[in-house]
């Protein structure tokens, strides 16, 4: 038998027909949903009088219009202030009530973000399909699963028909060997992957992530990595399946247990790419090489480490990417050649579906700890991905680190990622961020976003402004 | 979804790279539970010079003079040229939703992003990829000439030029057939509930632990 990849073996596996022109019909095991993107999908169903297929295969969470404070959050559904957001919420209760589909509500101690609540219930599971109306699906990945962000088109036909019309993508191997210097986190790997191929480098393309780098990652680190695969391009990033992601899956509410759990691994422990298999594209970068990143840009490829200098358009041949640079910096405020720990900072975020694991806030909280947050930074808000991050950060008091640093400690959600509730950005100032997109607008109106790993953006809090975290004391 | 056959019509630019769909219709527009009414807010961070707020009319919103698509040379347009990446981030089928209730039918550019390029073909709009070289003659053509317009051709899989230069471009059979006919491909996928509910029956019997757990 032809040596296959990782992504060759999750296809086969969920092929329900090939068809002749190419498509396919793709069988979906799990299916997230949020606020955002499902209302229109579910009218659609009401239209033509569909029902979901599977329910089971269904679950849902508020996460992107919730509100972060307590204040609000204190009253529910019924708290929150801004009256559109409260429809969307309650929209998506109303819907999940009515096709009996689980839904972990605002309050509810398992709500949080669709891509941290997937994995850490075990309702994402390896070998898995999984999808989600939201680019950042492929963060389930890590798991030794095909997941991948779809419209609210799809949305739509997944619940009504359990399958995807899709088309096989082509393989790519994103291999990074070495060992990652102290201070280097996944967050600057999956950085520095994206400057070295650019935004549009893994279009069209099913990215594995391989190589000792990914071999000793975490799986937190691993799922920060596959979660920005859409910001290469790749609707769809994954990890093989080894010890370390059978030891995180285990005991997880929906994982197998007892006997089903046996046959499960053993299951399980196919799903990584065969010696020999062929890659469409392979990508190698040493792992050793990598430093902390910095965007200093309107897309996530325009990142440097944080010992670069801002680069200079006149250096750029290509006149559509010169041009692209030039509106890029007149949008940042920022000017060729300045040095990236030059870069002063208004506001910072630690939160999203990239860095909101137990694992980013405790990376976090030991940068903060026993110093406190520079006068100049106007506010520095430290948002969990779920219920479940908050009690355990809470329960290793990393909470009290935080605030005791003059940071804020809020409730999970999406929040200042892409400011759909009331965390946003200013006109004109620059955020250091541990989320996904650092496009104009994206943070809040004029905001400017910087992309950072949860340890470079708590040291940027301290110090008011960019610094190496390696030799921060 | 409606039907795209021939379209004969103006194009306007969108001359940039990765044009992301956060521009494309921003975040705060998203809270809406309709599928229409997103025109009047497309690109609007760049068409506005003020915020944009959900719920709020355009009526007397300051206009950024610069921006192409306020110039009245391209009002009415239905043909949106752009660079390369077209539509990356998020996965808002919002985007797709705004350039068709501004107008547009069809998209033209070197490269588009997946998720988007998917998105484009349920709401029966058109997303053509053609090489840079040509999208740079489409551009230099469309600035010299006020007024000029496009027939794109799904059948016959071009785009012509007013000079009647002719140029092909891809598509995938099952999505032409579909944005031809104007079919909802849930209707299309449910005739084949057989062969998913024989798929299930056995991934029932090999992999119990995907079912019936989330209840």
């Amino acid at each position: 038998m032809a040596a296959k990849t990782l992504y060759d073996k999750l296809w086969d596996a969920h092929l329900v027909q090939q068809r002749d022109d190419g498509s396919a019909l793709i069988y979906i095991d799990r299916h997230i949903v949020h606020e955002v993107t499902s209302p229109q999908a579910f009218d659609g169903l009401r239209l033509a009088g569909r029902k979901p297929w599977r329910v089971d295969s269904i679950l849902a969470t508020p996460d992107h219009n919730v509100p972060t404070t307590q204040k609000e959050r204190a009253h529910g559904v019924a708290g929150i202030e801004d009256p559109v957001s409260l429809i969307q919420v309650q929209t998506l209760d109303d819907n999940c009530d009515e096709f009996g589909i689980v839904e972990f509500k605002i309050n509810d101690h398992r709500q949080g973000i669709v891509h941290v609540v997937g994995p850490e219930t075990g309702a994402c599971l390896p070998g898995m399909t999984v999808v989600c109306g939201d680019s950042h699906t492929a963060t389930n990945g890590a798991l030794g699963a095909l997941a991948h962000g779809i419209g609210t088109s799809e949305v739509e036909h997944v619940m009504a028909t359990q399958c995807l019309v899709a088309k096989k993508m082509k393989n790519m191997l994103i291999k990074v060997d070495g060992k990652l210097g102290l201070g280097v986190t996944p967050k600057d790997v999956v950085l520095a992957i994206i400057a070295k191929i650019g935004t549009a480098g893994g279009t069209g393309y099913a990215m594995e992530f391989g190589g000792q780098v990914f071999r000793d990652m975490s799986m937190e680190g691993r799922m920060t990595v596959c979660n920005m695969a859409i910001e290469a391009g790749a609707r769809a990033g994954m990890v093989a399946v080894d010890q370390t992601t059978i030891d995180y899956v285990q005991g997880r509410t929906y994982a197998p247990k007892g006997e089903l759990w046996e046959k499960a691994v053993a299951d399980w422990k196919n799903y990584v790419s065969d010696e020999g298999a062929h890659f469409d594209a392979i990508v190698e970068l040493n792992g050793a090489e990598i430093k902390p990143q910095v965007s200093w840009g309107t897309s996530p490829e325009m990142v440097v480490s944080v010992e670069d200098k801002v680069p200079d358009p006149a250096q750029e041949t290509d006149p559509v990417k010169r041009e692209g640079m030039l509106r890029a910096l007149q949008y940042m405020g920022l000017q060729a050649n300045q040095p990236i720990t030059s870069i002063y900072v208004d506001r910072v975020f630690i939160g999203s579906c990239t860095n909101s694991r137990i694992e980013d806030i405790r990376a976090a909280a030991e940068v903060v700890k026993g110093r406190t947050k520079a006068s100049s930074v106007k506010e520095a808000i430290v948002v969990p991905g779920s219920g479940a991050v908050k009690a355990q950060a809470e329960a290793e008091g990393l909470d009290k680190i935080f605030i005791a640093a003059g940071l804020e400690w809020r409730e999970p959600g999406c929040s200042m990622c892409l400011a759909m509730n009331a965390d946003k950005l200013g006109n004109g100032e620059h955020c250091a961020s541990t989320s996904n997109r650092n496009f104009e607008g994206r943070q809040g109106y004029g905001g400017r976003t910087h992309l950072v790993s949860p340890a470079m953006a708590a040291a940027a809090a301290i110090a008011g402004h960019f610094v190496d975290v390696r030799t921060f004391n | 979804m409606k039907s795209f056959t021939v379209l004969q019509g103006l194009a306007a630019p969108m001359d940039r790279a990765n044009v992301d769909t956060d521009m494309i219709i921003p975040k705060q527009f998203l809270k809406s539970i309709k599928r229409t009414g997103f025109g009047k807010n497309l690109f609007d961070e760049l068409r506005y010079l003020d915020e944009g707020k959900p719920d709020q009319s355009c009526e007397g919103r300051p206009i950024n003079p610069e921006f192409p698509l306020n110039f009245p040379r391209y009002h009415g347009a239905t043909v949106l040229l752009s660079r390369e990446n077209f539509g990356c981030g998020s996965s808002r089928e919002h985007a797709p939703w705004a350039l068709d209730d501004y107008g547009f039918r069809c998209v033209i550019a070197p490269s588009f992003a997946d998720i988007f390029y998917n998105n484009c073909f349920k709401n029966g709009l058109l997303p053509i990829v053609l090489s840079d070289e040509i999208v740079d003659q489409l551009f230099n053509e469309m600035y010299a000439t006020e007024g000029y317009q496009l027939t794109v051709d799904l059948a016959a899989q071009v785009v012509k030029t007013p000079a009647g230069d002719s140029f092909a471009f891809d598509v995938d059979e099952f999505r032409k057939h579909c944005l031809l006919n104007g079919l909802d491909d849930i209707g299309l996928t449910l005739e084949h509930a057989d062969a998913i509910r024989a798929y299930e029956a056995k991934k029932r019997v090999e992999a119990p632990w995907l079912f019936d757990v989330v209840k």
